[in-house]
Order: C-alpha cells, then structure tokens, then sequence
C-alpha cells in the first residue's frame, strides 16, 4: 500500500457485548480505530466495560454484534488487569518469559532490560514486588515485537511516583519501536496527557477524541465532575511541549486529524 | 537371601511378575507417574476436592460394574468422566465451586457405598476399594495401570505448555492462542483415567492424597514447574517404596503406609523450604 501511516491496524465497528442472560449490553454500539503508533486510552468508570472493550478487541469475548478488523498478521503484546499469580505455582521470571513460546536467553535479557528490570531472570515471580511484577508483564508483552500494545490498567498497585515512571516508559518504547499502545486507565490525568486519543467510556463511547477535547467535553465532566477537567489544564502545557520534542516522530504526523466526535 | 520368584504352575515359566511384592512395586511406580505431575496441577489449581469427587465417584463406578458385570476399569473410568464433566461443567457456570465441590464428592462417595451395599460380591472386599490393596495386584491390574499412566503422562506432555499457561493466567494464555476450557477438560480426562487406575492400588479414599501430598510436598523444593512435577514424581515412588518397606518389615496396611511415607516426606520438608528466592 502507498499509503504511509494512516490505515488503522485495528478497528471495531458496532462491538456490542452482552454477558450470558444479562438484560443489558455490557458494551454496545462502540467503534474506534487505531492507527501505527498512536496511544488510545479508554477511561470510564467501574463496570463501565473498559475490560470487556479490550477482551472482545482481543477476540477473548464472543460479540453480540459489531466486527473488529486487524492489519492482518497484526502482533500483539497484552498485559492483562490484574495478574495474579498463585503462590502454588513455581516460576521464575525467565520461565515465565518462556511461557508458552520459549524464547532465547537474549531475547528475555533484552525486553527486560527495555523495562528496566534485568536481573530478575532467576527471581521467583511471586517475590516481585509491584512495580518489578507490572515491569516484567510489560516485557513479557514486548516479545515477539508487537505492533499494538494492549495494556489493561496495567500500573495497578503501583505508588504514584512508580504510576508516572510507568507511563514514560511506555511513551519511550512507543518512539522507540513505534508500536501502538491501547490502554486502559484510572490515572486519568497522567495518562491523558500522553495520549493521542481518548475514548471515554461508559456502556457506550460517551466521547472521544484529543485528550483536550474530550476533557472539555460535558460528557467527561458529567462522568467524571468538572474538577478533572481543571486539573487537567494544569498539566496541558507540559502535554503540548512533550508533543513538541517528538514531532520528528513520523507516527506523530496524523496526531490531530482527530476532532472530538460526540456519541449519542 | 533366598529368592523371592515363584513357578508359575500353570505355563511353568518363571516370571518376576509372579512375585506379589514386585507387581506391587511396579503398581505403585505406575501410579504415581501419572500422580506426581498431575497432583502438580491439583495443587496449583487448587483442585483438591475435585481429585476427591472424581475419586468417591468411582465407587460408584465399581459397584455398578460388578452388578451389571462389566469391566470395573472401564465402569469406574466412565463415572470418573462423568463426574469430572459435571464438576468442570459448574465450574464454567461460575457456581460456588467449593461448595459444589463438598457436596458432589460426599454425596458421589454415600450414594456408591450405598450401592456396594447391594452388590453381594461388593460387601465383603469394600475395604479394599476404599483403601486399595496393592498387594493384590494381578498382572492385568498392571497392564491397566501402566497404560492409563502412560496415557496419562502422554497427555501431560502434549499439552503442557498449554496446561501450565491456562494455570498460571488465563487471560495470558487466551492471548496466547490456548483456549483454556479445552486444557481443564484435558485435565479432567486424564484425572479420570487416574483415577480409575489407581483405585485398585491405593482406594478410592487414598487417590487424591496420592495426587495431592507428593506435589504439595515438592512445592517446597521446587524453583520451576517441571522441577516441581519431577520431584513430586520422585517423592511419590519414594513414597510407594517406603510403604511398601514397611508393609513388608512391619506389617502395616500397604495403601495407607504408601500415604503415610508421603506425609512424613512432606512434613520433614518444611523446615528446609526454600525461602526467598
């Protein structure tokens, strides 16, 4: 294709969800697309269907309605919501790595060493601490060079300062391999300012767009209290000035083809 | 030492099999081949009452075959199924599994008592259903056992990978391409076979502590999955020998001194558990 960077590598249409003899959809009518190398963060509150969105986008729902379309032979790296493993369970970090595709020792060394935690190959998963464990998710996740990173809440039970240093790792292995990032989030501000596009969430796409579209958006404020939206302008210049440092970043090109699109 | 071999009057060869303490030793090695990795997953699964329900069930198994006189192997290993189907069927439904779980293997275990009762060549050897009698094995009881642990142990390997991704995170091994309801069903499967093999050897009472004390045993001294399922393996023909020393030496009940060796292992153990790694 000539097209360079704008064919989506995954895109959902119409994804409608429905636990079995539930009378409502968890998820219904919800469509978004994902383009190489863009950060999309869904937001919404608790039962929201921001997992159930990600499971049925990984094909590990069955829809009731809709159509998700990947870049064929699309590679992905997932970190699942809270991953826990059974004490029960033996398993070193580096078998772990191996589970269940083995992969050579360079390989292990290298995705942990991305994520700053090499070293830990003969550690015990379970003596990890939080923010180790979430680090060794994220480069299990980055075997096999993904093109699209699918990250479900994944800074869960990490303090603040260990939120933020998540976050910036992430932005740094996005520019570095280009790949996409789909993520799921609580850390509303921090998140939202790295990311290209915002899918705020509640049963339905509530709004969607630029993280400074869809903070002004009423229907952000109404999920999440007009508060939010303040406290994310503080953080706007910061956002607007990281843009900046990465605008030789060819992915970065399309960034504000997006307007903010209101969804009944 | 005078030796143990006997003639076999009928074909008038000689065979170690004629010996009743060897097909017991090589009974019990069958076992816990097919025990000591599978027990691997009943503890990381924390499946032990569903060993338990699977187990109880076959006494159902046993009395329904020799009433209708069938093969008890086949009967016990098609009530196995049957009960390992219904429990992995609730455990799909997201029913309160424990409880269901209490509730399947007691009841599976009075309701086949229930029908030994009426089975007239049941109600003089239940005992040795429900505690086994590894002296006792004839040389087909071996053929049985070695090729369901060799089917056993055949299915473990095959999907392995598979098995211990679907335990550690489903999620994970979902992304992975495994469909973790296919690896419980395996699961389920080759627990029935089990089962039904080592119920002549060890009792319906006794199988799932043979599934669940070597592995909980080797838990200790374990860094890796297969580390842990070789050493529950080891510990359990440790096990098998010991019991089977002391059954000898100090004429103790077979099946239980088999549990009993597995016990003592595991408790020795504990002092010496890893601790961080």
């Amino acid at each position: 294709m000539s097209a360079p960077q704008l064919a989506p590598i995954i895109a959902a249409q119409g994804l409608t969800v429905r636990h079995r003899g539930a009378e409502r959809p968890i998820l219904s009518d919800v469509g978004f697309a994902i383009r190489p190398g863009e950060i999309v963060t869904v937001v919404g509150p608790n039962g929201s269907g921001k997992s159930t969105l990600v499971r049925a986008v990984l094909g590990h729902v069955e829809m009731e309605a809709g159509e998700v379309t990947r870049r064929p032979g699309l590679r992905i790296g997932y970190v699942p919501q809270r991953v826990h493993i059974d004490d029960r369970i033996p398993m070193t970090v580096r078998r772990f790595l191996s589970l269940p595709h083995r992969v050579s020792d360079i390989e292990a060394a290298a995705v942990l060493a991305r994520t700053g935690v090499d070293g830990l190959q003969q550690r015990q998963i379970t003596r990890l601490s939080g923010g180790q464990f979430q680090r060794v998710l994220l480069a299990r996740a980055l075997l096999g060079d993904p093109q699209l990173l699918v990250l479900d809440e994944p800074t869960q039970g990490l303090d603040q300062p260990g939120i933020v240093d998540f976050y910036r790792l992430i932005e740094e292995i996005r520019q570095e391999t280009g790949a996409a990032v789909l993520m799921v989030s609580h850390d509303l501000l921090v998140v939202m300012r790295a990311s290209d596009q915002v899918i705020c969430l509640n049963g339905h796409v509530c709004c969607h767009g630029t993280p400074q579209a869809v903070s002004a958006a009423p229907e952000y404020q109404a999920l999440f209290g007009a508060d939010s939206a303040e406290t994310l302008a503080l953080y706007r210049h910061h956002h607007d000035h990281r843009h900046d440092e990465a605008a030789h970043d060819p992915h970065h090109d399309h960034k504000h083809e997006y307007g903010h699109h209101h969804h009944a | 030492m005078i030796p143990t071999t006997t003639t076999n009057t009928n074909t008038g060869t000689t065979t170690m099999l004629d010996d009743f303490l060897v097909r017991a030793v090589l009974a019990g090695l069958g076992v816990v081949l097919a025990t000591g990795p599978l027990g691997c997953f009943v503890v990381w699964r924390r499946m032990a009452y569903f060993g338990d329900a699977t187990a109880h069930a076959a006494i159902l198994g046993v009395a329904l075959s020799v009433a209708i006189g069938g093969q008890i192997y086949i009967g016990t290993l098609l009530v196995a199924l049957a009960m390992g189907w219904l429990v992995a069927h609730l455990a799909d439904r997201g029913e309160a599994i424990d409880t269901a779980l209490g509730v399947l293997a007691h009841g599976a275990l009075a309701f086949g008592l229930i029908a030994a009762s009426f089975v007239p060549g049941l109600r003089s050897d239940l005992n040795a259903w429900l505690f086994g009698d590894i002296l006792m094995v004839r040389p087909v009881d071996l053929a049985w056992v070695w090729g369901g642990a060799a089917l056993v142990v055949g299915l473990l390997v095959w999907r392995w990978e598979a098995m211990v991704s679907a335990t550690v995170n489903e999620e994970l091994a979902m992304a992975a391409g495994i469909s973790p309801r296919r690896e419980r069903l395996i699961l389920t499967l080759a627990m029935a076979i089990t089962v039904a093999v080592a119920i002549r050897i060890v009792g319906a009472l006794l199988v799932s502590a043979l599934l669940i004390i070597p592995a909980a045993a080797a838990r200790g001294f374990a860094r890796g999955p297969e580390q842990m399922a070789l050493i529950s393996t080891l510990i359990g023909v440790g096990a098998v020998l010991g019991g089977l020393a002391a059954s000898l030496y100090a004429d103790t009940p077979a099946g239980p001194s088999v549990i009993a060796v597995a016990a003592a292992v595991f408790l020795l153990g504990l002092p010496f558990r890893r601790g961080s790694a």
